[in-house]
């Protein structure tokens, strides 16, 4: 119930950042449309995956975002002609998006593949084996957790990259 | 914005709470919410509202760009380096059950480092990417 309430205010937010040509205006609503679907993963029992949206899409983007747009204008260019090639392609991609999920389990549906591979496995013998309450974390870091020292490659793999990008070359030291 | 005073008082009475609602997402990650990879963003948090309020130059005497940049590798070193630790004590890549005697202590051990090492990345990286795009918007006028 609350969450197609969410849900709902989450499509309106959407709505309004297409509709709206002020930059300042639009970065704020991503932000809340992140708050928004972090208290949509709070209401799912996904509290981990809720404190990462709410803390680095709501946090940390807003202010990477409100850093650039203080490089360029706050108010959007009105564009040349219609642009009714990328929106034949975002409809085409939203629809075959939705036509995956008509394929999903239903939610919480304890019968789904998903919950009879591994899972029943870490469920019952993370107590004996690793020994921390929250079994995300041990999954994360215990059992996947080549899997971590990927994602943290790719993390840093990223800053590398921005370095690359945007260091300024220093005075006097021409190249 | 830097000579705001209200602003400066209350960045000043609300970082040590971040800080340490950082570390508390950090080393509480194995009861509650949390680990590695949102402390490391709201440690980098922390420093941010600090550049935002008080200027980007006092924010770099604070943390300095050498410091950010060495903790990107470091963390990354860190993980490494309990996958290689497990290798040197007769285990597989990444096997915690042999960094101590008692193989439940030792996935707690290999746990703790690795979200060491994830925050500390997770933390340089976003530190960095902010210092970069404030330090160009002062270059480039």
């Amino acid at each position: 119930m609350i969450i197609n309430v969410l849900l709902v205010l989450m499509a309106f937010t959407v709505w309004v950042i297409i509709q709206s040509r002020n930059l300042f205006g639009v970065i704020v609503l991503g932000g809340i449309y992140s708050f928004l679907m972090a208290t949509v993963l709070v209401a799912m029992d996904a509290v981990d995956v809720a404190m990462t949206e709410a803390s680095v899409g709501a946090g940390i983007s807003t202010v990477l975002l409100l850093g650039a747009l203080y490089l360029c204008r706050s108010e959007e260019a009105r564009p040349m002609h219609k642009p009714w090639l990328p929106f034949i392609v975002s409809v085409a991609v939203a629809g075959v998006l939705v036509y995956g999920t008509l394929g999903l389990p239903e939610f919480s549906d304890p019968q789904a593949t998903i919950h009879h591979h591994v899972v029943p496995r870490y469920l019952n013998e993370i107590q004996q084996e690793v020994d921390v309450p929250n079994v995300v974390t041990a999954v994360l870091a215990s059992y996947r957790g080549y899997d971590t020292l990927g994602e943290t490659t790719v993390v840093f793999t990223a800053g590398a990259g921005v370095i690359a990008l945007l260091r300024r070359r220093r005075k006097g030291r021409s190249s | 914005m830097r000579n705001d005073l209200i602003l400066r008082v209350i960045a000043k009475l609300l970082i040590p709470f971040i800080l340490l609602f950082a570390l508390y997402v950090q080393f509480h990650g194995d009861f509650g919410p949390g680990g590695g990879f949102q402390a490391g963003v709201i440690l980098a948090a922390s420093v941010i509202f600090y550049a935002l309020i008080y200027g980007l130059d006092d924010a770099i005497k604070v943390v300095p760009e050498p410091l950010v940049e060495s903790m990107m590798a470091l963390g990354v070193l860190i993980y490494a380096g309990v996958g290689y630790a497990g290798l040197l004590l007769g285990g597989n890549f990444l096997d915690y059950f042999v960094l101590d005697p008692n193989p439940v202590h030792g996935q707690h051990r290999g746990i703790f480092w690795v979200e060491v090492g994830v925050a500390i990345t997770v933390s340089g990286v976003m530190l960095k990417i902010f210092y970069m795009f404030a330090a160009r918007g002062k270059s480039d006028d």
